[in-house]
């Protein structure tokens, strides 16, 4: 244990360009979204994730975001358990009817001014799932849509683009 | 002697391939489920059609698979559940999607059907229904001190949506109910009438962290239907595609069991392996996850020296980081303190369920669908299957970390061995075919059964998560533990709710 955490402190963090594919993109995107998040916000921003009945995939690239490499939080933004604490709602899925209820209640359960963000093809428009009996087509069905991040599933990186573009986006309605 | 020499009155249908398929009268389902009531056999799955039913079902000790259908004119069966209790929540959901009434189920409610469809039966009669659905009766307790805790669909954390209903005596867990359904996106019927390419993709669409697994059974199943033979590259290739699959989730998984345990430095290790993993399918395979890089007849894409360079490099750097993080975990009391002994399955509910994956083998089912009934290329590869008998949380892990290592092993193997070659058979279509297949999942077996058309299109396909067969023993094994230790359980046994909904 104790050399684990002492490696920790001494070793460089994994949050600085990792010598991974997309270094440079990631590193362009977290500088721009850092500054952006400055700027509009205070540095801090908090996000409620909805699985509107995702496959999973977008989930995993979300929880992602969370590990070493993205470490969002560095960003001033954040995952939040509650919608009642949330900025933006970060909607996955293609809106299956039997979650659409729950959907509509997270939502207004979320104070204003709030932001939707639809992830991934399934949100944007249903998807490989759209025209289901037991589907909506997308989140846009269901609540007002502020930015569409595709991808299926969006890497992380995409979805650090994405959270740019809503800074950009995000002046108070 | 006949494999299944029980069946002395069913027909065997001769289009389904590898393993029969009976039609059976109902005398014979009534057999069928005295054999499961008596656990000589293993329910694998239940499903239906618009006036039939079918269930595939494991004979003895691994000795046979088959499929049994019976027709049902009337629209009625007998309920198995009436007798067999994993096959309840098949049942309910079969009468949900297909109209199909099963007489004697003890559980009537409806499971994947929440009266928000606007029709009934949509993979039946499909008949459209305006009234409202009414409330949904959960299952009473009764008792003094005891209070109800409501959790989901939507949850705390970022995961996806079910409902849990508790009831606690104090912060002792007396029952807990679990309800699905959310995520139902109808995906079986989406499937009816699609070619093979589009069917493949909504397969890798039932469960993202399975989506290798879940296109393989799908790919093997109608390849089992056209006679389809993939060429060895591709078989090789798919093998690697899955054992990638299955470390990047249980590496996720022994540190997100670890963070709900509040061990957090575990988590952030692991999920640093986790990504690496990623990192390098998507280097070598084009796609973090690998999705729609399994293909009906082989594979979608190829592995060049880059690709197979970035796998070699995590998998050595897994091997050096990862037995300290594993020395950590089992010298850590205080996390030691809350996963040993936390959330036991008994083995007899694990044996009856047919609990497949991590579940069953931290309970001592001893079963693996690669090693059977098998499928290439695992005859040509050495690999353990670990088993144990405690059925805690603690095992459960202690299964991963052992699963870890071998597809480590795996991996090595496959990228020594890689025939050269085409990665691609061409299918020829011409009659109708069935076809059936078992596929390990990190989960466990994924059951796929489809129908082919004349002209290579879908006509009906059933695939079954594991977790349909985890999820009720969950509430078993949580039965006697605190509240605040369920987010633990729940995530040690890590079941799907997509796979599960379908
Ligand atoms: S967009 Fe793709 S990964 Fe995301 S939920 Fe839909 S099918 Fe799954």
């Amino acid at each position: 244990m104790r050399r684990t955490l002492l490696e920790g402190l001494l070793h460089r963090p994994l949050s600085e360009p990792p010598p991974a594919l997309d270094a440079a993109e990631l590193e362009a995107v977290a500088q721009a979204v850092g500054v952006a998040a400055r700027a509009r916000l205070g540095r801090s921003l908090s996000i409620r994730e909805i699985d509107a009945g995702s496959c999973n995939g977008c989930e995993l690239e979300i929880v992602a975001l969370n590990n070493a490499f993205y470490d969002l939080e560095r960003f001033g933004l954040r995952f939040v358990a509650s919608p009642r604490h949330a900025d933006v709602l970060l909607v996955t899925g293609p809106v299956t009817h039997n979650m659409r209820a729950a959907l509509l209640r997270t939502w207004e359960a979320t104070p204003d001014p709030k932001w939707v963000v639809a992830v991934g093809a399934c949100a944007h428009d249903g998807g490989e799932f759209a025209g289901s009996y037991a589907c909506e087509r997308g989140v846009g069905a269901v609540l007002p849509v502020d930015l569409f991040i595709p991808g299926c599933p969006p890497t992380p990186v995409d979805l650090l683009k994405g959270l740019l573009g809503l800074l950009k986006l995000s002046a108070p309605r | 002697m006949p494999i299944f020499p029980e069946l002395r009155t069913a027909v065997r249908v001769e289009t389904q391939n590898p393993w029969p398929r009976f039609l059976v009268d109902i005398a014979s389902w009534r057999l069928a489920g005295a054999e499961l009531a008596a656990g000589r056999w293993t329910l694998l799955g239940l499903w239906g059609e618009a006036d039939t039913v079918h269930m595939a079902v494991l004979r003895g000790q691994n000795e046979a698979i088959g499929v049994l259908s019976l027709p049902c004119a009337d629209r009625r069966f007998p309920a198995l559940g009436a007798r067999h209790t994993p096959a309840i929540r098949l049942e309910r959901a079969a009468q949900d999607l297909f109209g199909l009434v099963a007489e004697g189920l003890p559980d009537a409610r409806p499971w994947l059907d929440h009266g928000a469809w606007g029709v009934r039966a949509p993979l039946g009669r499909a008949e459209p229904v305006a009234e409202a659905a009414a409330p949904y009766p959960f299952l009473p307790a009764e008792g003094g001190a005891l209070h109800q805790v409501a959790v989901g669909p939507v949850h705390a954390g970022i995961i996806e949506p079910g409902h849990f209903r508790f009831h606690a005596d104090g912060e002792t867990v007396v029952r807990l109910e679990e309800r699905f359904g959310y995520t139902h996106k109808g995906t079986e019927a989406l499937m009816r009438g699609a070619d093979l390419a589009r069917a493949a993709r909504l397969a890798g669409r039932v469960s993202g962290d399975s989506t290798v697994a879940f296109t393989l059974a799908f790919a093997r199943a109608a390849e089992a239907a056209l006679g389809l033979a993939p060429p060895p590259r591709a078989v090789w290739l798919r093998a690697l595609m899955a054992e990638l699959e299955r470390l990047a989730n249980h590496l996720g998984d022994v540190g997100a069991i670890c963070n709900d345990a509040s061990f957090a430095i575990m988590n952030a290790h692991c999920a640093v392996l986790r990504e690496r993993v990623l990192r390098a399918a998507a280097v070598a395979f084009g796609h973090r996850l690998m999705m729609d890089r399994v293909a009906v007849g082989g594979v979608a894409t190829d592995l060049d020296a880059t690709g197979a360079a970035a796998i070699t490099a995590v998998v050595a750097a897994v091997r050096q980081r990862f037995p300290r993080l594993v020395e950590l975990y089992d010298n850590t009391a205080s996390l030691q303190d809350r996963v040993v002994g936390t959330g036991r399955l008994d083995p007899a509910l694990a044996r009856q369920f047919g609990c497949g994956g991590f579940v069953g083998r931290a309970s001592g089912r001893d079963f693996d669908a690669r090693r059977w009934p098998g499928y290439p290329p695992y005859g040509d590869l050495r690999f353990d299957v670990p088993v144990r008998a405690e059925g805690d949380v603690n095992a459960r892990v202690w299964i991963r970390i052992g699963e870890i290592e071998a597809s480590l092993g795996l991996i090595e193997q496959l990228l020594a061995g890689l025939p050269a070659g085409e990665l691609r058979a061409p299918a020829a279509f011409g009659a109708e075919a069935e076809g059936v297949a078992l596929v390990e999942g990190f989960r466990g077996d994924i059951l796929a059964w489809v129908r082919l058309n004349a002209d290579g299109t879908v006509a009906r396909c059933h695939l079954r998560d594991p977790s349909w067969f985890h999820w009720p023993v969950l509430e078993a094994a949580v039965d006697g533990n605190i509240v605040a230790d369920f987010p633990l359980c729940n995530k040690s046994f890590n079941c799907a709710y997509s796979g599960h909904d379908l």
